[in-house]
């Protein structure tokens, strides 16, 4: 059970009456990049955010099913959300730092969860900023606002502020799809270093990305999981007909 | 090359919106003309205070006690207890307001009856008439409050059971309460929902995320309300007229159970009560003059520390 990070058990979503994902049941391997395609609206990034509860956010929305991670269900009542977060750390579509130092957006993780030693907390800094292989970018002006970098940089810089807290699971919403080409090709370089150390679960709708970067891939459609194997397999022999309609372009 | 010939077909050269560009011109125009109205009028009122009051406006005047009847002297007193009375406002009403906001921003579920009814009471708050604010002060505050305590404390003898400073103070913060909660409230709103996201997505808390990421983008908007409430509280009268307000007082209050002097109930008494209204008549101007100094300092102290706040963030 130790190659499973994430167990999902008949787990779905209504935003009140409608219902968004139906019933997925899939295994998330530890230590690899699975992959969530689909066309758009077909319920990934739904799906990523129930991963990290983000989706509790909604008012009207309510989950049934299980979703274990290693082997505990986060939807358990006796769960502390925020606790979770802390173990399941998310990059968002469009890259949000905080109207703050470079310094001080990562450290804000750490320090949220009680960090106060200057030494401690400048060497958290450090580790980040090189695992999102942004240090030599920014070491020399840690402490200039962080709305000055260029988009791909808040991106990475967002990745870092992700990894300062330790998870063991970063999921990525679309990290790229606002990015040029050289800062998406940063991004899906990084993506592959950080699997040795995390989970990674990314949600793409570009399908080359998908089959560069990850070793799982999901396919999602209207809702629902069609079909989730080892990416190779997906993107050359899909066992449903549906998957490889989207594969090979004939709708999406 | 030849040029494009104005033809009846050529949509470039068409000339069915002029009509539309004048209605424009027009209601800009008239809009303009009475802004400049206004502006004109602001600066006559302006302008009639300072010719007026300038010659009697002194250091002398802003340091020393009134004297002979409030015919000579200076106003000193009625500065320091408006000053004090601000102060006090603000102390009761900002922190209070703020967490009102918070509350109603960050906190209250969309049906919750609960909210709907704090946003209803605080909207009918503002247009409440200021003297009602002052009858509400002298009823609940000095009469039901404070007799209540001189029962119970000072075994039913009169001490917080009458007009001063702090009863006053509560009354102006009902009344500049309003005002702090929907600036606070436009503030919170100004912090965009995925800074919120990004710090709950890595394990804060509700409060922290506001603690540490949304209170510190709002300060400028808690600043400006601040203000906006202090400016108001500097030159309210009716609500200080029964709830603590004197017309003159020998020596400055040492208490917030001690009554105060007050600039703008101070220019109500000597143009309408006092003894020799023409011969307070200078007097008047140049308290005036010092109360419109004191509102557009203000002002302007808001403008600068919101504008250095927002220079510093980015």
């Amino acid at each position: 059970m130790k190659d499973i990070k994430i167990e999902v058990k008949d787990l779905s979503l209504y935003y009140g009456e409608k219902k968004a994902l139906n019933d997925i049941s899939m295994l998330i391997p530890s230590n690899k990049v699975t992959a969530l395609i689909g066309p758009s609206g077909c319920g990934k990034s739904t799906f990523l955010r129930s991963i990290n509860r983000m989706n509790d956010l909604i008012p009207s929305v309510k989950i049934t099913g299980q979703m274990l991670v290693e082997g505990v269900d986060i939807y358990d009542k006796n769960v502390d959300v925020v606790n979770i977060r802390k173990k399941i750390g998310m990059v968002f579509q469009k890259s949000n730092p905080f109207p703050k130092s470079i310094y001080e957006n990562i450290a804000y993780g750490p320090k949220i969860n009680g960090m106060k030693n200057k030494t401690d907390l400048d060497e958290i800094v450090e580790t980040s900023l090189r695992q999102a292989a942004i240090w030599e970018e920014v070491k020399d002006r840690l402490f200039d606002s962080a709305m000055g970098l260029s988009g791909g940089q808040q991106q990475r810089l967002c990745i870092a502020r992700t990894l300062a807290v330790s998870p063991d699971i970063v999921l990525m919403d679309e990290p790229a799809s606002a990015l040029d080409p050289i800062s998406t090709s940063k991004i899906e370089e990084l993506v592959h270093e950080l699997k040795e150390q995390y989970t990674i679960i990314i949600v793409t709708h570009n399908m080359q990305q998908a089959a560069r970067t990850s070793d799982f891939t999901a396919f999602f459609y209207l809702g629902e999981l069609i079909e989730i194997d080892k990416t190779k397999t997906i993107f050359t022999k899909p066992s449903k007909k549906q998957t490889e309609d989207y594969i090979t372009g004939r709708f999406g | 090359m030849d040029t494009i010939e104005k033809t009846e077909e050529n949509i470039f050269f068409s000339s069915n919106n002029k009509k539309s560009d004048l209605k424009g011109t027009l209601i800009v125009g008239s809009t303009l003309a009475s802004v400049i109205l206004i502006i004109a009028v602001l600066f006559l009122i302006i302008g009639i205070i300072v010719y007026n009051g300038w010659q009697t406006f002194s250091w002398e005047f802003v340091s020393a006690f009134p004297t002979d009847g409030m015919t000579k002297g200076g106003i000193f007193p009625a500065i320091i207890g408006t000053f004090i009375l601000v102060i006090v406002m603000s102390i009761a009403a900002v922190p209070f307001g703020t967490i009102t906001a918070i509350y109603l921003t960050e906190y209250a579920k969309e049906n919750s009856i609960f909210a709907t009814a704090v946003r209803f009471s605080v909207r009918t708050l503002a247009v409440v008439p200021s003297i009602i604010f002052g009858l509400f002060g002298l009823g609940f505050f000095i009469q039901f409050i404070g007799s209540g305590m001189d029962t119970a404390f000072n075994a039913g003898e009169l001490h917080w059971g009458q007009p001063n400073i702090l009863w006053a103070s509560l009354t102006m913060a009902l009344l500049t309460l309003p005002v702090v909660i929907v600036s606070v409230e436009e503030a919170l709103k100004t912090v965009p929902r995925e800074l919120r996201e990004a710090s709950l997505a890595l394990g804060a808390t509700k409060w922290q995320t506001i603690k540490k990421v949304v209170l510190p983008g709002s300060v400028s908007g808690i600043m400006t309300g601040t203000i906006l409430a202090v400016s108001r509280g500097a030159g309210e009268v009716a609500p200080i007229l029964f709830t603590g307000a004197a017309y003159y007082l020998a020596t400055l209050p040492k208490s917030v159970s001690d009554q105060f002097m007050n600039l703008g109930y101070h220019i109500y008494i000597m143009s309408t009560q006092s003894s020799d209204v023409e011969k307070t008549m200078p007097i008047q101007f140049a308290t005036t003059l010092v109360l419109l100094i004191l509102t557009i300092s203000l002002n302007v102290i808001a403008v600068i520390i919101r504008s250095r706040i927002r220079s510093k963030k980015l």
